[in-house]
């Protein structure tokens, strides 16, 4: 990062879309499906344009069964492609999850090592759009609860930018999760963007009281709670998990057993969630470096609700971020 | 009735431990009596008594942990004492105790002892106490529900390498630490500013010569008392120098130098050389002759240890030239006087050798300016340059 000094404002949804575009000029193997990806231009408007760009055969209109094109991709996987399968929001993932958990991440098994799965399946997900109780998911932990799956979540611009060109070089499935919350958003990337690696979780903003471990939708709220600490001189660490499978324990512990502290964020329900998989971690590994319990903030656990200020306040926002860092720091 | 309490021996002195009572009740005392041996990381420190009147009730036992500000006994007027002596009779008011009152207080004790029974220590503060062999069980807690954490196992560390208790370790190591723990404080908290100047001494050495010699041989003069007396009076000139910082500076109408002693087993002691600035040259003497053995050997009196206005430190013995001290808090400066040797000296267009005296001064930048050390210190030599008048 350090020579590159050219950056350039960016929407996440843009970012996503250049990524696409790099992933089909970089790898003629590639192909985009999903529903409305193509006329349409995606439902969340990620692929619009690129049907004229690449044709009907890599950027591909499928019937509406999640179950039947995520089943395609994978078939396409196995027989030498490198599908990328958009399932436009994570709760109609459940309909493909017979695939996902059955078929995608067991192959490699079943085949006794013969047959890799390398397909990537983005799927919107996150809170915070009005969408209601069944269009609004951080379902994350359902999926990072597989064996045989990479799930992956794209927290920052940088991430969104450079993901899936790491996720299509894996030999095997991964799930990758963006948030719709965030398509808008603007954020810095470098105009000479650099590789990510689908490995280390990454340290987003450096402290020394206290970590703040986080992922998804869950960054940048944290890096702005950050920041206010900063004004009442507490130096949080911000770390972004961004593997939710495998997790990426050595930055997490090296991280708590230099702040002594953990507050882990995420949108989703608390209860087994990545939240208590991390908080579990941390105590059964680094135990003796803590001196305070681990504290988690995630979401309230009802039914995400429509109206707007329920809606707020069923997700951590960055208030209690930086009031939950206060108490866990003694310093309210 | 008066109030006895146990006495600071020095800013960084928290506690110390009675090793004898010099009095018994109903013993007369008057002022500069001594009243009890007190063992420090000082050594033992005869403990006198500021007023006149008779000891009441001993109410510390010897060998125990005293910390500063303890009531130790009373001093009674003569009155007070018929009335008040016989301690048997208090002891039996205490104990007609409303029962209510006894058995409420027996629960709270229970309660304590429940509670105290389950030790709340984060997991890092129990493996850093085991690193440093610290006991948690002294420490309280200042995390949730009371709960220890590292901070308070690494101000306990801190604690006990500042006072602690002079058991094991020899003398010479609790002088060390408590060296340690005062130049520590200093140097974080003290900004300190330094000055130097040269000083003629060649007057001073033949006056001081010519005035020892109508002297009998024990009771010659060292230079050192004029390097003290000097000070003493330049105190009077620049009082900003003799004060201490405690919240802003705070002058002292009286003049106690601290007079660095290095023992033979390492480490420092600074004995308060009391009203320097009356005392002749003589006396000065006297005191110097009586204070430095005591101080070697760690018997000092309580009132030479804590009451110092300024320090002053002489290297002259070896090849120092200068001393960039460090201050003893809360005191706002120090004096540092190295060797007198032989320089080239450029006085009036000529160049001559002369007994040269390096005076250096660390002073508290927060209590004073330059200008007020520069003064001070042209101060100093212009009573050296006139030891007549000293």
């Amino acid at each position: 990062m350090g020579e590159t000094t050219a950056t350039m404002k960016i929407t996440y949804r843009e970012a996503l879309k250049q990524s696409i575009r790099d992933a089909l000029h970089q790898d003629e193997r590639a192909f985009l499906l999903g529903e409305d990806v193509g006329r349409y231009g995606g439902a969340f408007a990620v692929s619009k344009g690129l049907l004229k760009e690449f044709g009907p055969d890599r950027i591909m209109d499928v019937p509406l069964s999640e179950s039947g094109f995520v089943g395609a991709g994978i078939g396409a996987a196995v027989g030498g492609m490198r599908p990328i399968v958009e399932v436009m929001t994570i709760n109609f993932g459940l309909l493909a999850f017979d695939q996902i958990a059955n078929n995608a991440a067991t192959l490699l098994h079943m085949s006794g090592g013969q047959i890799n799965v390398p397909v990537v399946i983005r799927m919107g997900c996150g809170i915070g759009r009005q969408l209601a109780a069944q269009h609004s998911h951080s379902w994350e932990p359902l999926f990072a609860h597989i064996p045989g799956l990479k799930v992956v979540s794209v927290g920052t611009h940088e991430d969104a930018r450079s993901m899936l060109l790491a996720a299509l070089k894996e030999p095997d499935p991964v799930i990758l999760f963006e948030y719709t919350a965030m398509l808008n958003l603007e954020g810095e990337t470098s105009t000479d963007f650099q590789p990510v690696d689908l490995t280390h979780a990454k340290i987003r903003r450096v402290g020394k009281d206290v970590s703040i471990i986080t992922y998804g939708a869950g960054v940048y709220k944290s890096l702005q709670a950050a920041e206010a600490l900063a004004q009442a001189g507490i130096g949080a660490e911000v770390v972004d998990l961004r593997v939710l499978r495998p997790l990426d324990d050595k930055t997490v512990m090296a991280s708590v057993s230099k702040t002594h502290r953990a507050l882990i964020v995420e949108e989703a329900w608390q209860s087994v969630s990545i939240s208590s998989e991390v908080s579990a971690r941390i105590t059964e590994q680094c135990f003796y470096e803590l001196d305070a319990p681990v504290r988690r903030l995630g979401g309230v656990e009802v039914p995400i609700p429509y109206p707007k200020h329920l809606e707020d306040g069923s997700i951590p926002q960055q208030e209690q971020i930086v009031s939950a860092t206060k108490k866990l720091l003694q310093h309210d | 009735m008066i109030e006895f309490r146990m006495p600071s021996l020095g800013a960084d002195m928290e506690a110390g431990f009675l090793r004898e009572w010099k009095v018994k009740p109903g013993d007369l005392v008057k002022r500069g009596d001594i009243i009890a041996e007190i063992e420090t990381q000082k050594g033992i420190i005869d403990i006198e008594v500021f007023d006149e009147g008779i000891v009441g009730e001993l109410m510390i036992a010897v060998d125990e942990k005293v910390p500063v500000g303890t009531l130790m006994t009373h001093i009674l007027s003569a009155e007070e004492a018929t009335a008040d002596i016989l301690p048997a009779q208090r002891k039996v008011e205490t104990k007609k105790m409303a029962p209510a009152t006894a058995i409420k207080q027996r629960e709270e004790e229970i309660s304590i002892q429940a509670t105290a029974h389950h030790l709340r220590a984060s997991p890092l503060a129990k493996k850093v106490a085991a690193e440093k062999g610290i006991d948690l069980s002294k420490i309280t807690g200042s995390g949730p529900d009371g709960a220890i954490i590292r901070e308070d196992v690494e101000k306990a560390v801190t604690d006990l390498i500042a006072p602690g208790p002079p058991t094991e370790k020899t003398a010479a190591d609790n002088i060390r630490m408590a060296v340690a723990a005062a130049m520590s404080k200093s140097n974080r908290e003290v900004p300190h500013y330094y000055l130097q100047s040269r000083v003629d001494m060649s007057h001073a050495l033949s006056w001081l010569a010519e005035t020892n010699k109508q002297k009998s041989v024990k009771d010659r003069l060292l230079p050192v008392v004029l390097l003290i007396k000097a000070t003493a009076k330049a105190l009077i000139d620049v009082p900003d120098m003799n004060a201490w910082w405690d919240n802003g500076l705070q002058r002292k109408k009286d003049i106690h130098i601290g007079f660095v002693v290095s023992l033979r087993t390492g480490g420092i002691i600074v004995p308060g050389i009391h009203d320097a600035g009356k005392k002749s040259l003589d006396e000065l003497m006297k005191t110097l002759n009586d204070i430095i053995p005591r101080a070697r050997t760690l018997r000092l009196k309580s009132s030479e240890l804590a009451d110092s206005t300024i320090t002053v430190t002489n290297l002259g013995e070896g090849a120092v030239e200068s001393i960039f001290g460090i201050i003893y808090p809360p005191q706002v400066a120090l004096v540092g006087f190295g060797g007198i040797t032989e320089e080239p000296w450029a006085e009036n267009g000529m160049l001559a050798v002369r007994s040269v005296l390096h005076i250096s001064l660390a002073a508290d930048h927060r209590a004073t300016d330059g200008n007020t050390g520069s003064q001070f210190l042209a101060a100093i030599k212009k009573h050296l340059m006139q030891p007549e008048q000293l």
